[in-house]
């Protein structure tokens, strides 16, 4: 029994280490990207997106302002004020150095003698004062070495610009709904047909229903790539052309044998005593599918909803043979992401906070639906 | 409130599997009819025929004097608990109970009242809002009920109802049963069990299934353990089952004697003809009935394993050759008596004689 006990707690401990693997491994890259797209593109190249959430380091070089421009007059010397860093900036001065040789030789706040009664001093806040007489301030501002300490920092900006601007090679704002477009009816419209059928296949007597099952499973290994062509020809036949209405039925016939498949097996393992019982108690076939085979058959449409939005969302192949024409007034993210790939190849902000508006609503989606995924409904029927 | 009338009714499976087999039967209004069988002799299906749940391959039922082979379940006027429950578990206790009669368009007050009724009767006040998941297996037992009595129905149908519950339980919800008969003298109920007790207290009849012969026998509970029409029903009815030994019959009349083929004598009050005499038969006894006797005997044989139950002691006796081992039930506790050779001896009318498996007093 001791070993038992052993193999079993080893065997909870692996189940534990690989859960932590695999959240690990979904959540890098994932939080990789979000961080990604709230930096600028100097941030993005200059450090790694784990260094920005931590304050950061930084040795700089800034020259005060110009004193020709800038000095003032006290009698008869003459000083320089102002701040190393601009206004909104929260930056921290930790050391700092007047030549390249020696950069962090003195602390904030230190007054540095320069020779011939000229001086500087520079306080943690960035602000210096530069003294000195009319000849020592003049010419160039004073070079300025500073170990600089920075807190995280964070823009928007990426997201104003990819939503917002309205600009047609960034926006993703036109191309989101268009997607949203595509993607609601596409996966409604199946399940809602599914489940009609699958009931059918699973509850009703009529004869050739287990031809039809068979050809559902045949129909799941057939790969879309065959139908495209006949069906946009068909499409432009009938008169749909390329369009919201031939995406949503393409999506629809290519997403049906699986929802049927699914819907079905999981509506034949609901307890038939349940379904003889509702019969009993005098419900249609109607009834029976709305009032009680719906309401538990929950998790598995769930679980087809899932795949079918996510497939859909993420579809550029579909969109790309139904619905993009050359007007480009319907093209989807994911046509959006691949066309900035072509032309914002370098600007990684751009492509990091497009990548993001495109799987947000998806991880949404999921993180709202998986309670259904996992919660038995079934339980206290039966037994 | 109705009576249900068999005629003739067959089941056969895919053409080929003959499961029920020319079954005639007049169930009375008000009255609680039983079917027993061994398993797999088709109770769940005769059930589920008359609920309108499975097609009859040939013959008529009538409900109330209508023919209902093809009326659907909801126009029966049945309602039916199953083994397994089925309660919906998406839906509350109430809403459990009141789904037929939404379903049948009654208003709200109408529902509200005879699920309260209904409630009450089973003690299901305090539960009403609940799922079926938070219930104890006593609990669904009795909301699968009172589903069924919401709707008044003419007839109930149970199939094991109580097969899921622990005996405490068991016996608790069959008094409960036993109860709700009384409340509602004019529905008519049929009740399928594997229990023997459920079956000989609840019944007003038992109808006892054969594996694919159909009808064993109908009668009241005492009349199939008195008098049993056959070998099927005299070993189904009754536990230790009946004990048959072969013999013959030497002589006939308004007693029939039977000389066993042990040894020992048995005279029974079945009646028989002259020409019965030398016909072989089974002289079927059961174990409470047999007595220890030092005279003539009916059995007499070494006994191999005592059983002390302290009520009762049971004696098991060397199997004879292919047959089952006789078993003696003596009242009372008797010690000491493996190894020592018993004879045993019983009433004349507690004694059964089937030829070819029939019982001569039913002749
Ligand atoms: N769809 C079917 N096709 C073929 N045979 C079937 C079918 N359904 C049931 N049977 C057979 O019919 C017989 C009767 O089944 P039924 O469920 O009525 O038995 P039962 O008497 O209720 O048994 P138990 O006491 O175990 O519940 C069984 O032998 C079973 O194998
Ligand atoms: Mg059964």
């Amino acid at each position: 029994m001791d070993g038992m006990a052993g193999t079993s707690s080893k065997l909870t401990w692996a189940v534990h280490i690989s859960a932590v693997l695999l959240v690990a491994l979904w959540l890098f890259p994932t939080v990789g990207l979000l961080v990604s797209s709230f930096r600028t593109a100097d941030q993005i190249s200059s450090s790694g997106w784990w260094a920005s959430v931590f304050s950061s380091e930084q040795r700089t070089v800034i020259r005060t302002v110009d004193p020709d421009d800038f000095r003032i007059e006290e009698n008869s010397a003459f000083a320089v004020t102002g701040d190393l860093f601009a206004a909104d900036e929260e930056k921290e001065v930790i050391a700092w150095g007047t030549s390249s040789r020696e950069v962090e030789a003195y602390a904030p706040g230190d007054l540095v003698d320069l020779g011939d009664g000229e001086s500087i001093t520079v306080d943690s806040e960035g602000t210096y004062s530069w003294k000195g007489n009319e000849e020592q301030l003049s010419g160039r501002g004073k070079r300025v070495f500073a170990t600089v300490v920075s807190p995280p920092d964070f823009t928007t900006d990426n997201y104003e610009r990819v939503l917002f601007s309205g600009d047609s090679t960034d926006g993703m704002a036109k191309t989101f709904f268009n997607t949203l477009t595509v993607t609601i009816p596409a996966t409604i419209i199946p399940i809602v047909i599914a489940a009609f059928a699958a009931y059918a296949l699973a509850w009703m007597q009529f004869p050739g229903r287990a031809i039809l099952i068979a050809s559902v499973v045949g129909l799941l290994v057939v790969p879309l790539q065959l139908a495209l062509i006949p069906l946009l020809q068909f499409h432009n036949n009938i008169g749909i052309g390329k369009g919201y209405l031939g995406t949503w039925m393409a999506h629809t016939g290519f997403g049906l044998p699986l929802a049927v498949y699914l819907l079905r097996n999981y509506m034949v393992g609901l307890p038939r005593d349940i379904i003889e019982n509702a019969k009993v108690d005098g419900a249609t076939d109607f009834q029976i599918f709305t009032k009680i085979i719906i309401p538990l058959s929950f998790p598995a449409m769930a679980s087809f909803a899932i795949f079918q939005f996510l497939w859909t969302w993420n579809d550029l192949l579909v969109a790309r043979v139904f619905l993009i024409d050359a007007t480009g007034e319907t093209t989807v993210m994911t046509n959006q992401i691949v066309e900035l790939l072509g032309t914002r190849g370098g600007n990684w902000e751009i492509l990091a906070t497009a990548a993001f508006v495109s799987i947000a609503v998806p991880l949404i989606v999921f993180f709202t639906m998986q309670r259904y995924l996992v919660r038995g409904l079934l339980a206290g029927s039966v037994k | 409130m109705a009576d249900i009338k068999l005629t003739d009714v067959n089941k056969i499976y895919g053409g080929k599997v003959h499961v029920l087999k020319d079954i005639n039967l007049d169930i009375e209004k008000g009255e609680l009819i039983v079917f027993v069988g061994p398993s797999g002799c088709g109770k769940s299906t005769l059930l589920r025929m008359i609920a309108g749940l499975e097609t009859i391959t040939s013959g008529r039922l009538e409900i109330d004097h209508e023919h209902v082979n093809d009326v659907p379940p909801a126009q029966r006027g049945i309602a039916m608990v199953f083994q397994s429950y089925a309660l919906y578990p998406h839906m509350t206790v109430r809403e459990n109970m009141s789904f037929a009669l939404k379903l049948a368009k009654k208003s709200p007050q109408e529902i509200t009242e005879s699920v309260d009724r209904a409630a009450r009767i089973l003690q299901l006040e305090p539960f009403l809002d609940r799922l079926p998941k938070a219930l104890s297996g006593g609990q669904r037992q009795r909301v699968a009920i009172g589903r069924s009595i919401v709707r008044d129905p003419k007839v109930y149908l149970f199939d094991e109802p109580l097969s899921n519950l622990d005996a405490a339980l068991r016996v608790a919800t069959r008094i409960e049963i036993a109860q709700l008969k009384e409340q509602m003298p004019d529905s008519t109920m049929i009740y399928v069990t594997h229990d023997q007790v459920e079956a000989m207290t609840l019944a007003d009849r038992i109808v006892v299934l054969t594996v694919g012969e159909g009808i064993g026998q109908v009668g009241n509970p005492l009349q199939l353990y008195e008098r049993p029409e056959n070998e099927f029903v005299a070993q189904f009815i009754g536990s230790p089952a009946m004990n048959l030994l072969p013999g013959k019959i030497i002589a006939t009349g308004k007693q029939t004697t039977v000389r066993i083929a042990g040894g020992g004598v048995a005279v029974s009050d079945a009646p028989s003809k002259s020409s019965d005499e030398n016909l072989k038969v089974n002289v079927g006894v059961r174990p409470e009935d047999f007595s220890e006797t030092k005279g003539d005997y009916i059995f007499e044989g070494e006994v191999d394993i005592v059983e002390a139950l302290g009520e009762v002691t049971q004696l098991y006796f060397k199997a004879q050759k292919g047959g089952d081992p006789i078993i003696g039930k003596l009242a009372g506790i008797h010690s000491g008596l493996r190894g020592e050779t018993v004879r045993l001896t019983a009433e004349p009318n507690k004694v059964q004689v089937f030829h070819e498996g029939k019982s001569l007093y039913y002749r």
